[in-house]
């Protein structure tokens, strides 16, 4: 079992869901957060004063999947996400030890989708 | 505006010369008795004129609500910056553009450049009982609120730099105008016998039909209509709804430009009309989409607000109702249905609003009109008064157009010299980031 984290470009979540949905991928947990690549934020003026590196939106989605979705799951991802330029973000991918679906206690390859 | 004067005025002269010594002295030794103020039509026109002010911050809040939360401060600063930018062009030259002497019933001429001879003596055309000041203040502000209804047609995908451009070509060529040729002596259509209270025509449709414009030559926002997002903040939207609706008592009832019956009446037909329609759209979201929302509810009070405009001071309470519910059935057919068959963003539904309620509240009064709710109006339809109503049409037709065709030449001019539209990293980035380096909210702390 994996972990898929991706972190990408708000206005490419539509598409990302999309491609997920197409591969039967429907379990996905969607967050806001803040992030800086190379590229570093848009900087913001106060009282004239400019303050440089600020963070930008971008939106993380993080995926449970068994060893057969990793494949899928990734290629939605890239397909959905991808403009080419800097500031498309990245997916991490890590090993899942276990999993339990709170309702049926169930646990594993059983419990992920 | 109500063409309003008062025989018997100089009758008050003994009372309204204390409070006006120094300009009855002046104009003593003059032939023709000098003019004066009336102090509870002055004190009336100057608190609407502050409430009609107060509308274009509203509208802010109104529209910041609607838009996502990267470009809120996009939207309160082009309704600031038009504050600001139109007052002065208005007192520049804008207002004699408007009112100036007439020049063959098409535009005013400058003679009243930086207000000259626009002082504290009434001027008996427009205003009899008030300071020309007075008057000139309180068209300023309709001035200021018309360009920025537009904002919501072009909200989110506008260059700044391309919206002040935009913003004083087309109060100088379109507004300005418009205002002649309704609202001025001399105007060819005051002349036609169009009514128009308090600016169906000049600022709704006006605004509407440049709103329409504006979404055309713009183009759809990146991700319209698939990935649109709901508004970032209903309660400020709601928060604007209500300070128009407020705002909207100067609009109309001080459109009386005298404090009597004329204004009363005005005042309760705007607050009916709005009630009305604000209600008939609830009702219709709870009928069509099983809930009644809060969007639809403070969208149907402007739509109402809208429509009862231009026949605010001539109809009575039945007149009032029907332009208020059918006002909420248009604006929302034009909303909900218009809009995604033909496909323009019109983010905000400036168009769907504005101009569909501009235009059906001018026609409505062609139909509600009564002589006996105010003598200076006429007859409508169901009053049995002939041929208004073809007159209100054929102004509608007349504005219509011509906003409509000059907002979309001014659009392209300046898209060609200066540039209307973001670059799409600028508009996924946000407005706010891009156009102001500021951002609304705080995403950490």
């Amino acid at each position: 079992m994996k972990y898929v984290i991706a972190v990408i470009q708000p206005d490419k979540l539509d598409a990302v869901l999309e491609r997920l949905t197409e591969k039967e991928i429907h379990l996905v947990t969607v967050s806001n957060v803040m992030g800086r690549g190379r590229q570093k934020g848009v900087s913001e003026v106060y009282r004239s004063q400019k303050e440089a590196g600020s963070l930008l939106k971008k939106v993380k989605l993080e995926i449970a999947v068994n060893e057969e979705f990793v494949k899928g799951t990734v290629d939605a991802i890239t397909a959905g996400a991808y403009s080419g330029k800097i500031g498309d973000g990245k997916i991490f991918i890590v090993d899942l030890k276990d999993v339990v679906r709170i309702r049926t206690l169930e646990r594993g390859h059983a419990a992920i989708g | 505006m109500e063409k309003r004067r008062r025989g018997g005025l100089l009758a008050g002269l003994g009372i309204a010369a204390a409070v006006m010594a120094a300009s009855s002295t002046v104009h003593a030794a003059a032939a023709a008795p000098a003019l004066v103020a009336n102090p509870g039509d002055t004190a009336w026109l100057l608190i609407s004129t502050a409430l009609v002010m107060l509308m274009t911050p509203g509208l802010a809040f109104f529209y910041g609500g609607l838009v996502r939360r990267k470009n809120v401060l996009s939207v309160l600063m082009q309704c600031f910056a038009i504050l600001c930018i139109v007052s002065l062009q208005w007192t520049a030259f804008g207002y004699s553009l408007a009112f100036g002497p007439d020049i063959k019933g098409v535009i005013g001429s400058l003679d009243w450049a930086w207000l000259r001879g626009v002082g504290a003596e009434p001027n008996p055309t427009y205003a009899a009982t008030v300071p020309h000041t007075a008057f000139m203040a309180f068209q300023m502000m309709f001035a200021v609120i018309t360009p920025a209804l537009i904002v919501g047609a072009f909200a989110e995908r506008m260059r700044f730099a391309g919206f002040a451009v935009f913003t004083v070509l087309w109060s100088t060529l379109v507004y300005d105008p418009m205002a002649h040729w309704v609202w001025a002596q001399g105007g060819f259509l005051r002349a036609t016998g169009a009514l128009d209270f308090a600016g169906g025509l000049v600022v709704h449709v006006n605004a509407g039909m440049a709103a329409l414009a504006a979404a055309l030559v713009l183009g759809r926002r990146d991700g319209y209509p698939e990935r649109t997002s709901p508004p970032h903040n209903l309660p400020l939207a709601v928060l604007g709804a209500g300070l128009l609706w407020f705002g909207w008592f100067g609009f109309n009832a001080g459109s009386a430009l005298a404090s009597g019956g004329t204004a009363a009446g005005a005042f309760v037909a705007t607050h009916i009309a709005a009630a009305t329609a604000g209600l008939v759209w609830g009702a219709m979201d709870l009928v069509l989409q099983e809930r009644p929302t809060v969007l639809g509810m403070i969208t149907g009070v402007v739509a109402g607000l809208v429509a009862i405009t231009p026949a605010s001071g001539y109809v009575g309470l039945t007149g009032t109702v029907c332009v208020g519910a059918l006002a909420a059935a248009t604006c929302y057919v034009a909303v909900v249905w218009l809009k995604r068959v033909f496909g323009y963003d019109d983010t905000l539904d400036a168009f769907g609003v504005h101009g569909v309620g501009g235009m059906i509240g001018s026609l409505l009064t062609g139909v509600f009109a009564l002589k006996s709710v105010n003598a200076a109006g006429a007859d409508g339809l169901f009053a049995g008064g002939q041929g208004l109503l073809a007159v209100q049409a054929s102004a509608t037709l007349v504005a219509a157009a011509y906003s409509f065709g000059a907002s979309w030449l001014l659009l392209k001019l300046t898209d060609l010299t200066v540039g209307l539209r973001v670059t799409n990293e600028e508009e996924r980035i946000g407005l706010d980031l891009t156009q102001h380096s500021e951002a609304g909210y705080t995403a950490l702390e």
